[in-house]
């Protein structure tokens, strides 16, 4: 039955259209409630980022000044575009020996795409994505940063 | 009753009284042009800023609100902008036929505003033939869009010209199908009588299912007509860039974009007074005092009431549906709209011997 499948087809776009339409018909009716714009330099007390916003690394650390690194530069290696250096020193321990460590954590943001790659690869967590992102600065020198505090040391009992 | 033909009349009386007949008419020509040319400045300013307010309300945003109150103003920043920028004109275009484009469309959309009836009495041009009228001259602009795309000596604006083209010219069928089904049931090409034959009822409701028919394959062809998306094939911003004015910037852009939308107030002004009424107040049959309440209504209020409604329904579409290729935009035409709209051509004209509408 041709007739039959061609007004058949004319309700099934009306229809749909129409279902459309009643959705955008509704958002433009609760535009109040559902807006999701942040109005942002206006609302920055009060901005929620979404949870899944990478906007730079970090390296936490707790308040005898300690962090996680351990100078494995896995980080490094996971880095697809040489974001990460890691500079190492050998330190002595207690017992006499030698125990390789972390000197500097060179973190070139500029360079940085936030791929998550290098928090992936950290096998003790020392590093993290954090969600400031107001970046800009008048010097691209700045954007190159060193991640551990100074006279920082590795927390004990990480390996 | 107040209404605007007092003004008018008393105003043509006094040009008469002071001036020989010629120079009289020569300023009624001056004061009109004035007027229209004020009616689309404004209306370039109003629908430009409703069409980004209900774009934002529709798809969740905030729209513009930093410019003046609520940013009210933020058109008018716009124009000033564009006002500012400079009218470039390529190297390898025909510079004649570049720089005459966008008046021709201009024009175009400015003479269809003649036979237009904007209140009881408010009239331009009574033409005996007004519906025809607009048919004919609306079917030039396509004239002016093909013009600009040929002379941009641009693949984009070729392209897009072409599509307006092949656009234009089958939507414009079904759109003067669904226009005579309101001329059937009528009997008349004049607005004015289009209007007063709606003071039982306006069509839509008197003439029923074969004139909601038309209703909505006019609607449909009309936004066609003006390449508004669902079907801005011609722009395409996603293809083409900007379609046929790609090449087009500051103020000559600026007169193909308020042409745009001075077209949308026309289709839709068109709409209003077949379907709709025109400044037809809402009448229904014999309720005599509910008829005289809504009668307090200016005619005005009713007119620019309904067309702005009809417009709000075509942003909504646009803000809504996704663009349509363009075998399928000539399959809609072809196959459905088209064959739909005669079959209903037929069922109109038989209600109409018949008498079978109110």
């Amino acid at each position: 039955m041709f007739i039959k499948e061609y007004i058949k087809d004319v309700w099934g776009a009306i229809s749909s259209l129409l279902k459309g339409m009643k959705l955008t018909g509704y958002y433009f009716m609760h535009h109040n409630k559902e807006a999701i714009t942040e109005q942002y330099p206006d609302n920055r007390k009060t901005l929620k980022m979404a949870d899944r916003f990478r906007g730079e690394v970090v390296m936490p650390h707790d308040e005898n000044n300690e962090h996680a690194c351990t100078g494995c530069t896995a980080c490094e290696l996971a880095c697809p575009n040489g974001t990460i250096k890691i500079i190492t020193k050998m330190e002595p321990t207690p017992e006499g020996k030698k125990k390789k460590a972390i000197d500097t954590f060179v973190y070139r943001l500029e360079l940085c795409t936030m791929c998550n790659l290098c928090v992936e690869a950290c096998p003790t967590g020392a590093i993290k994505m954090d969600q400031t992102f107001e970046h800009s600065v008048f010097d691209r020198r700045l954007l190159t940063k060193k991640l551990n505090k100074p006279d920082s040391k590795v927390r004990e009992g990480v390996e | 009753m107040f209404s605007l033909s007092h003004i008018t009349d008393l105003v043509n009386a006094w040009l008469y009284q002071q001036f020989p007949p010629t120079l009289a008419l020569l300023l009624q020509f001056v004061i009109v042009g004035i007027l229209v040319i004020t009616l689309f400045s404004i209306l370039g300013l109003v629908l430009i800023m409703m069409e980004r307010r209900v774009a934002a309300w529709m798809q969740l945003r905030l729209g513009p609100n930093r410019v003046g109150p609520r940013g009210m103003f933020q058109t008018v920043a716009d124009t000033v902008k564009l006002i500012m920028k400079e009218g470039m004109t390529p190297n390898g275009a025909d510079k004649l036929m570049f720089n005459l484009a966008p008046y021709i469309v201009m024009m175009v959309s400015m003479v269809i505003m003649a036979p237009l009836m904007f209140a009881d009495g408010f009239q331009i041009w009574d033409i005996n033939i007004g519906v025809f009228f607009i048919t004919a001259i609306s079917s030039v602009s396509v004239i002016g869009i093909l013009m600009a795309g040929w002379a941009s000596n641009n693949k984009y604006s070729l392209l897009g010209a072409m599509r307006s083209g092949a656009q234009i010219v089958s939507y414009e069928l079904s759109a003067g199908l669904s226009i005579i089904t309101i001329v059937i049931l009528t009997g008349s090409l004049q607005v004015s009588e289009i209007i007063a034959a709606q003071q039982t009822g306006w069509w839509i409701f008197k003439g029923h299912i074969p004139v909601l028919i038309s209703f909505v394959i006019f609607i449909i062809a009309v936004t066609a007509e003006t390449n508004r998306a669902p079907f801005d094939l011609a722009e395409a911003e996603s293809e083409l860039t900007a379609g046929f004015h790609t090449e087009y910037s500051g103020m000559k852009f600026a007169l193909f974009f308020l042409a745009e939308y001075v077209n949308i107030f026309v289709v839709c002004a068109i709409g209003a007074t077949l379907f709709l009424g025109g400044w037809m107040p809402f009448h229904i049959g014999s309720w005599e005092s509910f008829n005289h309440i809504m009668d307090y209504i200016p005619s005005s209020v009713w007119f620019f009431g309904k067309t702005f409604f009809l417009i709000f329904v075509i942003m909504w579409f646009r803000w809504t549906f996704p663009r349509l290729r363009i075998d399928q935009l000539l399959n809609l035409e072809w196959k459905y709209l088209l064959p739909i709209s005669m079959f209903n051509l037929i069922l109109v004209t038989l209600m109409a011997i018949m008498g079978w509408h109110f």
